[in-house]
């Protein structure tokens, strides 16, 4: 026991904190190498590695705490106890608008990765407060959904793979976490997009799965072209400036303090934030680049769980919060009232959360809901409340999580492996109660109930976003609050009460065949596969077994009490105090004297004046010698009446949700019954909204068919034409242009221009047409022949 | 010795291997060309570092080998595959590309 | 002819590279005109050959070796085994150019005009000092392992993915 205690306060966790991510790839290796030998088939590496790596996780969270509540004492004796609660129950550090809290350094180390060209490649740890949070959440969750994912896919012919691919993705997500530059950032970033890739097509014989983890894939990935270009952007930006001060343009911490110098250029910090932003859009599914997610729950549920709800989608608002500073500044985040996060945020939250309520698959609401959330931090991020939107990642992990591993545990022991909530489910609410009871707690934290935890994440975001000077957007904030209250009501009446419908009803399909052919059975993933065999023994809905129902209540009962880390109704801000980077500006060598001994507590900082919201990091810039490392926010403060319209909203989404939900799918005969039927118009929203906007219409009908259309039409030319000789050709065009005469002469002038202008199209289409023959040898003489055209071009321009 | 000579020596033999690109029918012969072209290259790479008395051209010149050999096996592997499925490397006769 | 002579030439050099060079130029013409694939190989060994000799002129001692056994040991071997694989006439054929071969005509020729005369415009005066001896092959370690080291990394992941492509490629199952 004094061993242990010897090494908690040896600040040993946090140096190592690298290992983190090591258990876990090294368990990944192990796994693909020995996992089909094992008896478990793999899966105990992965459980033993994540376990493992939450041990490590676990102990570098108590001496963060432990760091920070020292450097807070600062010279006093710091106090006993791993937790010190004492301490921060106390507002000592926090004061109403803005923390004068003392600084903490964060652990950082970097060992050489590669050199080229006199330019260092490091890899590294950068351990503060929002990284130590997420290695937390990431390793808990990853452990959670690796237990309850031995039941769930026990029996499948790809089980080691699985594993493999769980424990690499987790390996992946922590390197970003963890990461000290950019470099290790995307390296961690594009494995997840790899797992998420593998994983949402773990069963690709099915099209309709290949094809989602396809889309899944590429969408992401232009996304991520984004994020290459931003990282090139802010490195040649930042460069200079850091090599001056002994670290290079890629370090995290070099390009926050660049960002906050006052030397950075603003249009540098715009367009790089632009493009970093971006990357972030592909990868949390935020509005216009949303269309995979919801398609990604062709995944087995509990790859939707970990992967596509509370961990590897958050990425993307990680990455906003991580680099904060260059959209704090490029944005002008205080100082306007609308900017691209909170607009791209806004519409997210509004139109995922309308697009939840046409689903009948309760994974897609789920994933609707999620992209719906996503939103919510993004836009708390774009309207500087930077703690309330990770608080919200914090939050949302636990109870988006086991909303997930609850619908899964529904569909696996309930509903016979169908997630469609209208044919397969209704009334399960007593058949699984645990189930039930887990699944009612997360969607009251979703919902923002006060007293669940999402209440004080989500309300400190709409709160802090008209503190901030966003009313529009405090507006969007509080519509979207009760859209969520209405459609998670909507959902749980379906599942869990009402009559039994189908499968819950104890109706067995007797062929799988008959799910696959109904009309949807193209659109939501299957678990069925591998299930088979063992299943047919259970007769109608029952209660999971316990490998899904411990992490379930592990999970819900953190959807209860998360919260109240930072709950300002009670008076706690032990989250604010352990996660919110300090601005305030430090001495300069702090930049690199953290290299290989960084963990000297508490460096001297620089008194930080007290009082304006105009003054401190971010808002002047640091004086000279001194580097600020992350702007200096302020935050709303709490108060009953300002949380009551949210209160209030929610209360009426539910009771308006529940009051239809009955009224519609229950038993009792109600004019709103079949309204999409009878009414045109609200027939049109429906369909509108089942079509998902029409987006993946735009994307895939237009766009692409713009593209292979006319290509189409030249392959048909040159069949038509080139046999033909030139003597048709000549006459045809004759004809044609006789034609385009005669119309435009004859025609109206309206008329006469659309015509004309299809035309042209087509026949620019046909002058081309020549160029697609499909012979390598013609492909090549037309790329050397342009070559030198463009040379002689170029030649000539320069003479 | 004069500078041009290098470079002129690499640019017909550049030009060349292109007319054997765009003009033979053969999956085999156009790869050859290819050499060709590759090996004009690395007679200006080699020009040039004898020009600024440079090491870079070499190990540059040495990379453009290493790929070319990488490129004549995936090639020539390509080759036997579609030789194998169609009893033929003549390439007009691929046109599946064909728009 | 007089400029061959100029006092700061090494006619030696200059002579020897003109030969190597019309024989090289011949032998590239026969490689894309010769009506035997066979032949085209054979022709495409003196090339190679020749382009190893032009790097032994330009004091390259270390790619000239380099040049000689990668290109005509390996890859004329591959060349040869894969014209026999697949089953080439051994003796001429018709049929090894394209119908549209023509067009590679004014494509080649406008390709070289265009290089020539800049080539001519740029460099038409400049000349090359006689190196004093050949690249010291610790020159080349010394950029291959430093600024060269991540392509040359990268070099050799391209070769093994080659290798293992062409073996994936050209299995029989």
């Amino acid at each position: 026991m004094s061993m242990l205690a010897a090494t908690l306060s040896s600040g040993w966790f946090l140096e190592n904190a690298w290992l983190i991510p090591l258990i876990p790839a090294i368990g990944f290796v192990l796994i693909i190498l020995f996992g089909k030998r094992m008896p478990q088939g793999g899966s105990e590496v992965g459980l033993v590695s994540m376990a493992a790596s939450l041990a490590i996780a676990i102990g570098a969270t108590v001496q963060w705490i432990q760091r920070v509540n020292s450097a807070s004492a600062e010279g006093e004796h710091a106090l006993g106890g791993f937790f010190g609660f004492a301490r921060a129950i106390v507002p000592t550090a926090t004061e109403e608008g803005g923390h004068s809290a003392a600084f903490v350094e964060p652990v950082v180390r970097t060992w050489t990765w590669w050199q080229s060209g006199g330019l260092e490649f490091g890899v590294g740890q950068h351990i503060d407060g929002l990284a130590i949070m997420l290695l937390l959440l990431v390793t808990f969750i990853s452990l959670l959904v690796q237990i309850y994912s031995t039941e769930y896919v026990s029996g499948d012919r790809r089980f080691t793979h699985f594993f493999a691919a769980l424990t690499l993705f987790s390996a992946g997500m922590l390197v970003m976490v963890l990461a000290e530059n950019m470099i290790q950032l995307i390296l961690g970033w594009e494995i997840m997009g790899l797992c998420s890739f593998m994983l949402i097509g773990h069963w690709w014989e099915e099209t309709a799965n290949s094809k989602a983890a396809l889309k899944a894939f590429f969408t992401v990935r232009v996304g991520d072209v984004g994020l290459l270009v931003g990282t090139a952007v802010i490195f040649f930006g930042a460069n200079d400036w850091a090599v001056e001060r002994g670290s290079n343009g890629f370090s995290i911490r070099a390009i926050s303090a660049w960002a906050l110098s006052g030397e950075a250029s603003n249009s540098v910090l715009f367009w790089g934030g632009v493009a970093l932003f971006i990357a972030a859009i592909g990868k949390s599914g935020q509005f216009p680049l949303h269309t995979w997610l919801p398609d990604a729950m062709a995944g087995p549920t509990p790859v939707s769980s970990l992967l596509h709800s509370s961990t590897m989608v958050v990425a993307g608002v990680f990455l906003v919060a991580r680099v904060y500073p260059v959209f704090f500044v490029g944005f002008d985040i205080l100082d306007t009232a609308v900017n691209l996060i909170t607009i791209i945020g806004g519409i997210t939250i509004i139109a995922a959360a309308a697009l939840a309520f046409v689903q009948d698959d309760i994974k897609k609401v789920l994933a609707y809901s999620t992209v719906s959330q996503l939103g919510y931090m993004m836009l708390g991020l774009g309207v500087g409340a930077w703690l309330p939107a990770v608080f919200h990642i914090f939050t949302h992990a636990f109870f988006k999580c086991a909303l997930f591993l609850a619908a899964g545990s529904v569909s696996h022991s309930g509903s016979h492996h169908s997630f469609d909530m209208k044919k397969d489910m209704g009334g399960l609410a007593r058949k699984m109660p645990v189930t039930a009871t887990t699944w009612m707690i997360s969607t009251a934290a979703l919902c923002g109930i006060p007293f669940f935890s999402g209440f004080f994440s989500k309300d400190e975001i709409i709160d802090n976003a008209s503190h901030n000077g966003y009313q529009f957007f405090y507006w969007v904030g509080l519509i979207g609050a009760a859209m969520t209250a209405a459609y998670m009501t909507r959902a749980t009446y379906l599942t869990f009460f009402g009559k039994a419908r189908g499968a819950a009803a104890g109706e067995h399909h007797d062929d799988h065949a008959d799910d696959h052919a109904d009309d949807h059975g193209a659109d939501h993933g299957h678990d069925a596969h591998g299930h088979d065999d063992h299943h047919d023994a259970h007769a109608g809905p029952h209660e999971s077994p316990w490998r899904i129902t411990a992490p379930l209540v592990i999970l819900a009962t953190l959807a209860i009490f998360s919260g109240y880390l930072n709950a300002p109704a009670v008076g706690t801000h032990y989250f604010t105090d352990w996660v919110e980077p300090v601005g305030v500006a430090v001495e300069a060598d702090a930049l690199h004297s953290a290299g290989d001994e960084g963990h000297a507590l508490g460096l001297a900082a620089v008194t930080a004046e007290e009082g304006g919201y105009s003054e401190g990091c971010g808002f002047s810039d640091p004086a000279e010698g001194t580097v600020c490392y992350a702007p200096k926010l302020s935050h709303a403060v709490f108060s009953w009446s300002k949380a009551a319209p949210s209160i209030l909203l929610v209360a009426f989404g539910i009771s308006i949700s529940a009051w239809l939900s009955m009224g519609v799918f229950g038993d009792r005969r109600n004019p709103l019954k079949g309204l999409t039927s009878r009414s045109g118009i609200a027939r049109r929203g429906h369909a509108f909204l089942v079509n998902k906007y029409y987006l993946d219409h735009l994307y895939e009908g237009v766009i692409v068919r713009a593209v292979a259309y006319p290509m189409a039409k030249a392959a048909y030319w040159i069949n038509q034409n080139i046999l033909d000789g030139i003597v048709n050709g000549v006459g045809r065009s004759g004809r044609s242009t006789g034609e385009w005469v005669y119309r435009n002469l004859d025609q109206r002038v309206v008329d006469g221009a659309v015509n004309a202008s299809g035309f042209i199209a087509s026949e620019t289409g046909h002058a081309l047409q020549p160029v697609q023959s499909g012979k390598v040898n013609q492909y090549g003489a037309l790329l050397f022949g342009a070559a030198t055209v463009g040379a002689i071009v170029l030649i000539l321009v320069n003479i | 010795m004069y500078a041009v000579n290098f470079l002129i020596l690499g640019a017909l033999l550049f030009a060349l291997g292109v007319f054997g690109v765009i003009a033979r029918r053969n999956a085999v012969m156009v790869l050859m060309s290819i050499e060709l072209i590759l090996n004009a290259v690395n007679v200006n790479l080699i020009a040039f570092a004898l020009m600024n008395d440079s090491a870079e051209g070499h190990v540059f010149a040495l990379y453009v080998i290493a790929v070319a050999a990488a490129e004549v096996g995936v090639g020539l592997a390509m080759v036997l595959m579609i030789y194998r499925n169609r009893r033929s490397i003549a390439l007009d006769e691929l046109s599946a590309l064909k728009g | 002819m007089s400029a061959l002579f100029a006092a700061d030439v090494n006619v030696a050099q200059n002579v020897g590279f003109y030969i190597i060079a019309a024989v090289m130029l011949y032998g590239a013409v026969r490689i894309v005109s010769t009506r035997n694939v066979v032949h085209a190989a054979l022709w495409l060994v003196l090339v190679l050959g020749g382009v190893a000799a032009q790097y032994v002129l330009a004091a390259a001692e270390f790619v000239a070796v380099s040049q000689v056994m990668v290109y005509i040991g390996a890859v004329m071997v591959l060349f040869l085994f894969g014209i026999m694989l697949t089953r080439a006439t051994i003796g001429s054929e018709d049929g090894l150019n394209n119908r549209g071969w023509g067009l590679g005509i004014p494509v080649a020729l406008l390709l070289a005009g265009t290089m020539i005369w800049v080539i001519v415009d740029e460099y038409g005066s400049s000349v090359i000092e006689s190196p004093d001896g050949p690249m010291p092959t610790t020159a080349l370690s010394d950029v291959f392992l430093r600024e060269g080291l991540v392509p040359f990394l990268a070099l050799s992941f391209v070769l093994l993915a080659a290798a293992i492509g062409a073996i994936v490629l050209a299995r029989k199952d």
